[in-house]
């Protein structure tokens, strides 16, 4: 077993050991969704108009409240200094990490948004639209994040921090994942919003492994 | 003359401006310790992440056989093991578990030497408890069997001996020297005597070195 | 023992600096009086939009400037992890609040001009949205730079987040345009450069270079008191 799969398997057996962190990221995401209808109002068509909006600005609040331990677990016990000195690219781990965040949080609110979009008053195609979006747009999210996580690392007030930091950045994924559902309604496919949700989460494949690397070998200077 | 096989020559470091330490160079040959000793703050540990290649230097050379570990930096980590002050362990997950992922994430496969590693620090008891339900130096204990498992030849350890009762530290040294026996080389910052045959070195905060600087002759 | 040879640069910096500083502080005030007296009183009023498309002259440079900025943060951080140069991550400290004040005052004349216009100080305009996410991308660099008790770790964390956000900066632009196209419609007057015609165009340029004297003035001051902040964290720490 490679050390890519071997801190693939560690990240999620220790999830598995704790499984309330995840559940609580998830219950997070229920209840901010439902506040919508709370807060607007339960007229149907005003909440199935905005629904993709705000079930993927949850997911994205969600995946990022989550990220805040990514490395900072590894980074206080010392573990992270064994994935420095593994004699493997530290990019791989990066990966690593990222992957097994994207697991335990972008996969499950891919799967849990649609029945949130149902309650929301999406129908037909709609609501297997909005899970496919976040399918393929989540991973870039926890890309992001595990960057902004890396980054912060150590710092002074890091979680307010890193939404700072992956949020502006986070911006063309939300575009496209919400956009994607409005195209639908306006009686359009969704494929082109899909590949672009594609093109971007392989951009941000290609790009924030390196960064992360970097980034968390000054974590370890 | 042989080359020593870990040759350091005038490695400085800089954190925040300041030296930490300066002109460092020694020469560490197959079965050779070298404790680090002086005061806090004299650069111990910054002189020992140095040598990992976790902080790059300000100058000066780290060479193995001769060849500068800058240039293949991969292979250079799977030379080492590395104790650092902080054990490296996960909490939630059981000594076995800790033991087996960390090797696993060097590279190499536990396999049959699992058992001697556990039995060397006196773990099998506690293999199957969950690390962060142990004491500290029952902590440690898991963290010496790490990198005795791990059959790097360059052994890089912080204050191995903190937190050890008496028992633990007899099989530390032994560990240690069979390590040594089979033509390993071991590096350690340390307060305490080690009580096991070496040469040492004392980093000050002038970085005057008392004693004549070990050269490669010694190699 | 504090060793100054890091310093070295900076201190080469400084000796420049004090030589460039008085005579450009004088020039760019020399311009910057020029080019609000072409602005207000040269230019001529739009036919459509009266005098309020003198904040052009202000909105657009500024515009400019604070994206080159980015750049500018982007090549300094390049230069840092790269090159190590000690003087880059001064720069990019001074640099950044700059830009920020450049995006911040685009955005403040975006939407001065919005008002008479649009009737509303402000519209989700796809010029204006990107450049509030680039006040964001600027503000998060200030805040990552300043976030450590090492500001070595802050200049190297930035420096990181300056390359990542540069590679953003055109996906940012190009999904902010599109979902611009889908929201708005498009009878809107745009927030743009006006129909440019040469007594437009030449009080434009004329303060574009202005700002740009400006925009390099403050970044130098800045420099110098960053070089003497982190000469006195030093001294600090090895003390």
């Amino acid at each position: 077993m490679n050390g890519f799969t071997t801190l693939l398997m560690r990240d999620l057996r220790l999830v598995l050991r704790r499984p309330g962190d995840v559940g609580v990221v998830l219950a997070f995401f229920v209840v901010a969704t439902v506040l919508f209808p709370l807060g607007i109002g339960p007229e149907t068509n005003v909440l199935a108009r905005i629904a993709a909006g705000v079930l993927w600005c949850a997911a994205l609040f969600a995946a990022l409240l989550s990220l805040d331990r990514l490395f900072a677990a590894d980074y206080e016990d010392g573990t992270l200094d064994l994935l420095l000195l593994a004699p493997w690219p530290l990019e791989l781990a990066a990966l690593a990490k990222c992957a097994a965040h994207w697991i335990v949080t972008g996969l499950p609110l891919s799967l849990l948004a649609p029945v949130l979009g149902i309650a929301f008053g999406l129908d037909g195609p709609s609501p297997l639209a909005l899970g496919v979006t976040l399918l393929v747009g989540t991973p870039t999210l926890s890309l992001i994040g595990g960057l902004a996580a890396a980054l912060t690392l150590g710092a002074r007030k890091s979680g307010a921090l890193l939404a700072l930091l992956a949020l502006p950045l986070c911006v063309p994924t939300l575009i496209f994942g919400a956009g994607a559902i409005e195209a639908l309604a306006a009686g359009e496919g969704i494929v082109t919003h899909v590949a672009i949700l594609a093109a971007l989460a392989l951009v941000a494949l290609a790009t924030t492994p390196w960064a992360i690397a970097a980034a968390l070998r000054q974590a370890g200077e | 003359m042989v080359p020593p096989l870990l040759e350091v020559t005038g490695l400085a470091c800089r954190r925040g401006g300041r030296l930490v330490f300066d002109r460092v160079s020694f020469g560490l040959g197959a079965g050779e310790l070298l404790a680090l000793t002086g005061r806090n703050g004299s650069g111990k540990t910054s002189l020992l992440r140095a040598l990992a290649g976790l902080t790059p230097p300000e100058a000066g050379t780290v060479s193995w056989r001769g060849v500068d570990v800058a240039k293949d930096p991969e292979t250079w980590r799977g030379r080492l093991a590395w104790l650092g002050h902080l054990e490296g362990l996960k909490g939630d997950l059981t000594v076995i578990e800790n033991l087996l992922i960390a090797e696993r994430l060097r590279g190499g496969e536990a396999g049959d030497r699992l058992d001697g590693a556990l039995l060397a620090f006196d773990l099998n008891a506690l293999a199957a408890r969950e690390v962060r339900t142990l004491s500290a130096g029952q902590r440690r204990r898991t963290a010496l069997a790490r990198i005795a498992l791990s059959q790097a030849p360059l052994w890089l350890l912080d204050e191995p001996l903190n937190a050890l009762d008496a028992p633990a530290q007899a099989a530390f040294r032994t560990a240690l020297q069979s390590h040594l026996a089979a033509g390993g080389l071991a590096i350690a910052a340390t307060h305490a005597e080690l009580g096991v045959e070496g040469r040492s070195l004392e980093l000050g905060p002038t970085l005057s070195s008392t004693s004549p600087p070990p050269g490669g002759e010694e190699g | 023992m504090v060793d100054l040879h890091f310093l070295a640069n900076p201190a080469r910096f400084r000796r420049f600096s004090q030589r460039v500083l008085p005579s450009l502080g004088f020039a760019t005030a020399l311009m910057l009086a020029v080019g609000f007296y072409m602005a207000f009183f040269v230019a001529p009023a739009d036919y459509q939009q009266g005098d309020t498309v003198r904040i052009m002259f202000l909105h657009v440079p500024a515009a400019w400037l604070s994206m080159a900025g980015y750049a500018l943060l982007a090549g300094l951080g390049a230069s840092l992890l790269v090159w190590r140069h000690p003087l880059a991550a001064l720069m990019a400290r001074a640099a950044a609040p700059v830009g920020a004040s450049f995006a911040a005052v685009c955005l403040l004349t975006g939407s001065l001009w919005g008002r008479p216009m649009w009737g509303t100080y402000w519209v989700w305009d796809a010029r204006l949205t990107s450049m509030l996410l680039l006040f964001f991308l600027y503000l998060g660099h200030i805040a990552l730079s300043r976030a450590y008790d090492s500001p070595e770790r802050g200049d190297r964390a930035s420096a990181i987040l300056a390359l990542v956000g540069v590679i953003n900066l055109p996906i940012i632009k190009f999904s902010v345009d599109w979902w611009n196209t889908l929201h708005q419609p498009a009878s809107i007057t745009r927030l743009d450069a006006p129909a440019i015609h040469n007594s437009i165009l030449v009080p434009l340029l004329w303060m574009a270079v202005s700002l740009l004297m400006l925009f390099v003035l403050l970044v130098l001051l800045r420099t110098e008191t960053e070089i003497d902040r982190r000469r006195l964290e030093n001294a600090e720490a090895a003390a």
